[in-house]
C-alpha cells in the first residue's frame, strides 16, 4: 500500500526545489523606459524572407525590419529612404545616391553592394516580389554609395514600386547560406526565413511560428530623430486566430492593439471607454470575377455554353446585388460601395468610372430572360474562408438565387484558395486586390490584362481569364507613358472599359478599424500595415 | 403484443421509471428533441436553407421577447437572416443522424468482432483484444481526429464536402466499438461452453448462427445501456469536431457548427446565435445521459 | 518481479511498434512523400535522388525499419505547413501541454476525491444528489462550451483572468515553464479548470462507486462488527482500498488529458502540442500528425507501464498477469 503522507511530502519537496531553482533563473527586471506593445492579428507571418512571398502578413513584419531606397511618410507620400536622392538621366537609367553611415542590425555597414545583391535576389526565379522592381534589368555599382538601375523597359512609376523592394545585407546572407530566396512554394526552411538582418527601426528578437514574434527597437536606426517617431521599444506580435479570443484579450487589457477586430464588435468597442478605434479606408477593393474563357463552365448547370460570357448575364448579376444591405448587415457600415476596381486616391482613379449598377431585381430578371435563361441556372461561387468574404459570399448567393441564379457558396480554406484560383479551377469567385503601389497600373496589369501564362506578370491574377485586345492595348500604353496627364487619360479609359464589359464586378472598399487600448496612439495606414515606429504608448 | 405491454408495465424497470421524476423529465425532453429534429423540414417555422426566402436585412434580430425582436423569429436570427429556431431544429437533425448512425455502426462492428473473438478464440481472439486494448488507451476524440485528418489528406477537397458526413460517422464509430466488443466477447465466452451450444454444434448447425440466435439476446441489455450513453458521447464528439472546424461542412450545419459560427458574435451582444444552439446541445446530451445512467442502474441490481 | 517487468516491457515495445506502423502507413498511403518534399518543378532525377536518399526504393519492411530508426532518433521530417523539423516543433510545445495536463489532473484529484468520499458516505443527503446531478451535467457539457463560458465570465465580464496564451514563461534549459511567473500562473487558471472539469467528475464518480463497493465487502462488515469507529472504517480501510483503482485510472487519464487538451488549447490559444495537432489536421500536415501520434502513443505506453509496475508493488494480490483479467 502506498503511503500517502510520504507521497505528499515528496511532492511538496519537489515543488520547493522547483521554486527555489526559479530564484536563480532571474527574470530580468525591465528598465523603466521600456514600452512594450502587445499586438494581435489573426494571421501569423508565413516567412521572414523579404524576397520569397508577397503576402500581407509577412509584409507586416518585414516592413518593420527591412527598408527600401524610398520610404513613405505618414500621408503616404514618397520620401527618401535608404537613398538620399535619385535622378532619371535617361529612360533607361535611374541613379540612386545612398545614405551614408547606415548600419544593419548586426553592425555591418550598408553599401552599394547590398543594393546590387538585393536586386539580384529580388529578380531570382524563386522570388515572388519581382513586381517591386518592375522594369529593372540589373544594377551597377558606381561607388560605395552610388548605384545605377538599368531598365529593360521604362517604368514611369518605378518609385511607387520600389517601396516594396527590401535591402538585405550581402555579407550576412552569404555567411548564412541565404543568397537565394527561400522556396516558398515547397515550404523550404532557410536561415533567412526565420532570421532577419535589415536596417529598419526594429529587429527580430524571437521568432516562434504560430506562437509569437518579438521585435525590439533598433537604437542605432538612422531615422531615430524623425518627427514621426513614437516611443515603442518592443513589440510582441501574437497570432490569435479565434475572433472571440482576440476580442476578449483586448477588452481585458492583455493586449494593446488588434489589427483586425471583427466588424460586428466595432460598435461595442467604440462604446468602451478603454478602447480607441483608428479607422480609415484600406487601399483595397473587394470584387467578383467570372470565368469568361471556357466554352463550358466547370461548376454550373448550363452545358454546352458559358453563360458568363454573355454580358447581359454579368449585368444581371450586377443588378441583383444589394450592396447597401451588405454594407449595413455584413460590414456593419464599415465599407464604401464602389464601381471602380481601383480605390479613390490611386493614381489615375476616375470618378466617372466609379458608378455601380443600381440594385434592381426586376431589371436583373429581365436581362436573364433576354439572355435566354428565363428559369435561371445554377453556379458555384468560390470564396476564401476568412471574414468577411465568407459572409459576403453567403449573402450574395442568396441575392443571386432570388433572381434565378441558384448559387452555392463554396468556402475554401485560404491555404487552398489561392492555389485553386491559380489553377483557374473556378467559375465565379470573390477576391480582394490591394492597390499596393497607389498607382492604377499595378491593378490593371494584374487583373485585366490577358493572362500570359508564366511569360510575364501580365494578367497574372486574372483568374477568370478575361481578355479584350482593346484593354491590353490601353495597358500597354499606360506602361510606358511618362506624360502623367496622358497616362491618367489612358487609365480612365481602361477603368471605364472594365465597367462597361463587367470584366470584374467591384463590390466595395473596406473601412478598416484598428482597435487599441486608450493609452496607445496610432494612425491608420491605408495599406493596413501598422508601422510600429510611429506608435506611442502612454 | 398486449401481453408484452403488460409485462413491460409490470416490470421493475417501469416501476423504477415511474418513481424517478428526473428521468421522466429527461425522457420527455429527449422525445421533444427527437420529434423536433426528425420533423424539422415539415414543422420548422422557416426553411433556413432556402436561399430564395432569405432576406439579409432580417439578420441579427434578437429573440421575439426582446424589444427589437420580430414575432416571426421566436429565437431571433443569425448573421445571414436565418431563423435560429429553425437552424437549431435542422442542426439537431444532423447531430442526431450523425450520432445515431455512428453508434449503430459502432455497435455492429463491436458486436461482430466480439462474437467472433469470443467464439473462435485463440490467436484471432488475442489479436482483436490486443487491438482493442491499444485503442482503448487512446481517447475517442483523438482517434476520430486522426481518421478525419487522414481522410482530408486522401480525399480531394472538391469531393471532401460530399463525403464529410460519412467520414465523420465512420470516424466516431471506429473510435467507439471496443466497449461493445468486450461486453459481447465476455458473454460469448460464457455461452460457448454451455451444453445447448455444444449440442447445436453436434447436430451440425452453423456455429455463427448459433451465436447470433442465442448469445445476442442475452447481451442486448448491457449493449443497449452502452449504446444509450454512447449516443450522448457521439453527439458531443461530433459537436467538438465541428467546433474545431473539421466536422460537417458549413452547408449542412450541425449544432457544433452553429455554436462555432455564433461564437464570433458572442462579444458583440448577439448572444442568441450561440447560446440557443449551445443550450439545445446540452439539453439533448444531458437528457440522453440521464436516461442512460438510470438504465444502467436499473439493469444492474447490485447497485440498487 | 523481473520476469513480470520484462514481459510488460516487451508488450509495450510491441504496442509502440504497432503505433509506429500506423504512423508509417499515414506517410506512405496518403500521397507520395517525395512529392510532398520537393517543389513541383523538380525533375525526375531529383525525385529518384530523394527517393533513394529516403530509402524509398527499398522493400516496405526495410522502409519501416528506417522509419522506426528515424523515429527513435526523433526525426519525423519537416512540417508541411511550417517548414520546420517536426521534432523541434513538438519539443517547443511539449512543456505547455504537460503543465496544463498535470494541473488539470491535480485539480481532478484534489476536488474529485473529497467529493467522491462525501457522496459515498452520505448517499442520500441533498448535497450528494446535487453533486451527482452536477457531475452528469459536467459530462454532458462539451469541453469547448465550458471554455467559452469561462472566458465570457472571468475574462470579459469580470476581467480577472487572461483568456489566452501562457503569459510570461521562464526558460529552464529545454523546458519553458509558466509556473514561475504571476502572469503564467494566472493564464493557467481558466484552461486548467476547463480541462479539469471532466477528471473531477470522473474521479468523483469512480471514488464513489469503489467506495460503495468496498463498504459492502465482508471485511468492512467484519471491521464494523469488531466495533471500529465509523471514521476508522471509512478512512482507514475503505478509502485505502479505494485509492488503488483511483490512482490507476487517474494515471491512465493523464494520457487522455494530454490528448483532450487539443480542445482546451484551441479555445484558449494555449501554445501546446494540441493546437499544433489540430492545425495539422486542418492542413493535412501528415508529418506532424504522425509524430504527434507516436509521441502520444509513447506517453500512453509509458504511463501504462508505470501504472502496471505500481500495481505490482502496491497490491500483492494482483501479482498475476493483468492481461488475463483484461477480458473478463
Amino acid at each position: 500500500m502506498i503511503n500517502f503522507r510520504k507521497l505528499l511530502s515528496a511532492s511538496v519537496l519537489l515543488a520547493t526545489l522547483l521554486l527555489s531553482s526559479a530564484a536563480t533563473v532571474s527574470t530580468a527586471a525591465a528598465p523603466a523606459n521600456t514600452k512594450i506593445l502587445r499586438y494581435a492579428s489573426q494571421d501569423d507571418p508565413q516567412t521572414l524572407d523579404p524576397h520569397s512571398a508577397n503576402l500581407t502578413p509577412t509584409n507586416r513584419v518585414i516592413s518593420q525590419v527591412y527598408e527600401s531606397l524610398v520610404a513613405r511618410d505618414k500621408d503616404f507620400k514618397i520620401i527618401p529612404g535608404l537613398a538620399l536622392w535619385w535622378s532619371n538621366p535617361d529612360a533607361k537609367t535611374w541613379r540612386f545616391k545612398l545614405r551614408p553611415n547606415v548600419k544593419f542590425h548586426d553592425g555591418s555597414p550598408f553599401t552599394a553592394d547590398d543594393v546590387v545583391f538585393s536586386l539580384e535576389r529580388t529578380l531570382h526565379p524563386l522570388s515572388q516580389l519581382k513586381s517591386s522592381v518592375q522594369g529593372v534589368a540589373s544594377a551597377r555599382k558606381i561607388d560605395d554609395l552610388t548605384v545605377d538601375f538599368v531598365m529593360k523597359e521604362p517604368n514611369p512609376v518605378l518609385l511607387n514600386h520600389l517601396y516594396q523592394f527590401r535591402i538585405m545585407s550581402k555579407i550576412w546572407a552569404s555567411k548564412n547560406n541565404a543568397l537565394t530566396p527561400q522556396n516558398y512554394k515547397s515550404n523550404e526552411d532557410t536561415f533567412a526565413s526565420r532570421n532577419t538582418n535589415g536596417t529598419g527601426p526594429f529587429s527580430v528578437k524571437l521568432r516562434q511560428p504560430d506562437v509569437k514574434t518579438v521585435l525590439v527597437a533598433n537604437a542605432d536606426w538612422w531615422n531615430n530623430a524623425s518627427k514621426e517617431k513614437g516611443n515603442v521599444t518592443q513589440v510582441e506580435m501574437l497570432p490569435i486566430k479565434s475572433n472571440a479570443t482576440r476580442m476578449a484579450a483586448l477588452l481585458s487589457g492583455e493586449i494593446d492593439f488588434v489589427l483586425d477586430p471583427p466588424q460586428q464588435d466595432v460598435a461595442r468597442l467604440k462604446a468602451d471607454p478603454n478602447i480607441r478605434i483608428a479607422e480609415g479606408h484600406e487601399a483595397r477593393i473587394q470584387y467578383f470575377a467570372f470565368d469568361q474563357f471556357r466554352d463550358e463552365l466547370l461548376y454550373s448547370s448550363v452545358k454546352g455554353k458559358n453563360p458568363l460570357r454573355d454580358l447581359r448575364v454579368r449585368q444581371a448579376m450586377g443588378y441583383a446585388i444589394d450592396v447597401n444591405a451588405i454594407r449595413q448587415v455584413v460590414m456593419r457600415g464599415l465599407s464604401t460601395p464602389t464601381g471602380s476596381i481601383v480605390p479613390p486616391g490611386t493614381q489615375g482613379y476616375s470618378k466617372e468610372a466609379d458608378k455601380r449598377l443600381p440594385f434592381d431585381r426586376e431589371k436583373a430578371k429581365a436581362l436573364l430572360t433576354e439572355a435566354g435563361y428565363p428559369t435561371g441556372f445554377s453556379i458555384t461561387l468560390d470564396c476564401g474562408a476568412n471574414q468577411p468574404p465568407a459572409d459576403i459570399c453567403q449573402a450574395v448567393a442568396a441575392m443571386l438565387t432570388q433572381i434565378g441564379i441558384r448559387t452555392t457558396p463554396n468556402i475554401v480554406p485560404l491555404a487552398n484558395y489561392f492555389s485553386k484560383l491559380q489553377k483557374f479551377d473556378t467559375s465565379f469567385y470573390l477576391l480582394s486586390w490591394g492597390a499596393t503601389t497607389f498607382d492604377s497600373f499595378y491593378t490593371l496589369q494584374a487583373l485585366l490584362n490577358t493572362n500570359s501564362g508564366e511569360q510575364s506578370s501580365n494578367g497574372d491574377s486574372n483568374y477568370g481569364r478575361y481578355s479584350n485586345p482593346k484593354m491590353d492595348e490601353l495597358i500597354g500604353k499606360i506602361k510606358s507613358e511618362f506624360d502623367m496627364k496622358k497616362r491618367d487619360g489612358w487609365i480612365g479609359e481602361a477603368l471605364l472599359l472594365n465597367q462597361r464589359d463587367i470584366a470584374t464586378l467591384p463590390l466595395h472598399q473596406p473601412v478598416i478599424p484598428w482597435a487599441m487600448r486608450k493609452n496607445i496612439e496610432a494612425n491608420f495606414a491605408p495599406n493596413n500595415i501598422a508601422y510600429f515606429f510611429r506608435f506611442k504608448k502612454n | 403484443m398486449v401481453d408484452l405491454m403488460r409485462r413491460f408495465f409490470d416490470s421493475d424497470i417501469w416501476h423504477s421509471f415511474k418513481r424517478n421524476p428526473l428521468v421522466i423529465a429527461a425522457t420527455i425532453a429527449a422525445l421533444i428533441c427527437l420529434f423536433a429534429a426528425s420533423l424539422a423540414p415539415w414543422i420548422a417555422p422557416h426553411n433556413p436553407f432556402d436561399l430564395k426566402t432569405l432576406n439579409l436585412l432580417d439578420a441579427f434580430s434578437p429573440p421575439a421577447w426582446i424589444a427589437a425582436g420580430k414575432s416571426e423569429f421566436l429565437l431571433g436570427t443569425d448573421d445571414q437572416g436565418r431563423d435560429v429556431l429553425s437552424t437549431i431544429m435542422h442542426g439537431s437533425r444532423v447531430s442526431l443522424v450523425v450520432g445515431i448512425c455512428a453508434v449503430f455502426l459502432s455497435m455492429v462492428i463491436g458486436i461482430t468482432l466480439g462474437l467472433i473473438s469470443g467464439y473462435v478464440g485463440g490467436a484471432l481472439d488475442a489479436f482483436i483484444m490486443r487491438v482493442a486494448d491499444i485503442q482503448l488507451s487512446f481517447p475517442a476524440i483523438l482517434i476520430a481526429l486522426l481518421i478525419d485528418g487522414v481522410a482530408r489528406a486522401v480525399i480531394a477537397k472538391e469531393n471532401h464536402d460530399q463525403v464529410a458526413v460519412y467520414v465523420l460517422i465512420f470516424a466516431i464509430a471506429a473510435s467507439g466499438w471496443v466497449q461493445y466488443a468486450r461486453t459481447v466477447r465476455g458473454s460469448t465466452l460464457v455461452e460457448r461452453n454451455k451444453e445447448y451450444v455444444q449440442a447445436a454444434r453436434v447436430i451440425g448447425r452453423r456455429s455463427l448462427a448459433i451465436m447470433f440466435s442465442h448469445v445476442l439476446p442475452n447481451v442486448m441489455g448491457p449493449v443497449m445501456v452502452l449504446a444509450t450513453l454512447h449516443v450522448g458521447t457521439a453527439i458531443i464528439t461530433e459537436a467538438t469536431l465541428s467546433f474545431l472546424g473539421v466536422g460537417v461542412p458549413p452547408t449542412q450545419p450541425s449544432l457544433g457548427t452553429l455554436i462555432r459560427v455564433g461564437n464570433d458574435f458572442l462579444f458583440s451582444g448577439e448572444w442568441w446565435i450561440t447560446v440557443f444552439p449551445g443550450l439545445a446541445l446540452v439539453i439533448l446530451v444531458l437528457s440522453i445521459n440521464i436516461i442512460g445512467d438510470w438504465l444502467r442502474d436499473a439493469l444492474n441490481p447490485k447497485l440498487r | 518481479m523481473l520476469a513480470f517487468a520484462i514481459r510488460r516491457l516487451l508488450q509495450s515495445v510491441l504496442v509502440m511498434l504497432a503505433v509506429g506502423f500506423i504512423a508509417f502507413s499515414l506517410f506512405n498511403f496518403t500521397g507520395d512523400p517525395v512529392a510532398l518534399m520537393l517543389p513541383p518543378e523538380a525533375t525526375q532525377a531529383d525525385r529518384d535522388e530523394v527517393r533513394k536518399s529516403l530509402g524509398l526504393d527499398e522493400p516496405s519492411y526495410v522502409q519501416f525499419a528506417i522509419f522506426v530508426k528515424n523515429g527513435l532518433q526523433g526525426n519525423f521530417g519537416i512540417s508541411l505547413r511550417l517548414g520546420r523539423p517536426v521534432s523541434q516543433l513538438l519539443i517547443e510545445r511539449l512543456p505547455a501541454t504537460l503543465e496544463l495536463a498535470m494541473t488539470a489532473a491535480l485539480l481532478g484529484l484534489l476536488i474529485g476525491i473529497p467529493m467522491g468520499i462525501f457522496t459515498a458516505l452520505k448517499r442520500d443527503s441533498w448535497t450528494s444528489k446535487v453533486f451527482l446531478t452536477g457531475s452528469l451535467i459536467g459530462v454532458s457539457l462539451p469541453n469547448f462550451l465550458i471554455g467559452i463560458f469561462l472566458i465570457l465570465i472571468f475574462a470579459v465580464w469580470l476581467g480577472w483572468l487572461p483568456s489566452f496564451g501562457r503569459g510570461d514563461v521562464t526558460q529552464i534549459g529545454y523546458w519553458s515553464t509558466g509556473f514561475l511567473t504571476q502572469s503564467g500562473l494566472k493564464a493557467l487558471v481558466l484552461p486548467a479548470i476547463t480541462l479539469g472539469f471532466y477528471p473531477v467528475t470522473l474521479i468523483m464518480r469512480l471514488v464513489r462507486a469503489e467506495m460503495l463497493e468496498v463498504l459492502r465487502t465482508d471485511y468492512i462488515k467484519f471491521a464494523r462488527a469488531r466495533g471500529l469507529t465509523n471514521h476508522a472504517v471509512h478512512f482507514g480501510h475503505a478509502l485505502k482500498n479505494t485509492l488503488v483503482p483511483v490512482i490507476t485510472i487517474t494515471g491512465l487519464q493523464l494520457g487522455g488529458l494530454i490528448a483532450f487538451a487539443i480542445i482546451t488549447e484551441t479555445v484558449f490559444q494555449w501554445p501546446g502540442m494540441g493546437l499544433l495537432f489540430i492545425q495539422a489536421v486542418q492542413f493535412a500536415d501528415i508529418p506532424v500528425m504522425a509524430a504527434y501520434l507516436c509521441l502520444i502513443g509513447f506517453i500512453f505506453v509509458s504511463i501504462n507501464l508505470m501504472v502496471d509496475m505500481l500495481y505490482y508493488v502496491v497490491d500483492p494480490r494482483l501479482r498475476v498477469d493483468r492481461a488475463t483479467l483484461g477480458g473478463h
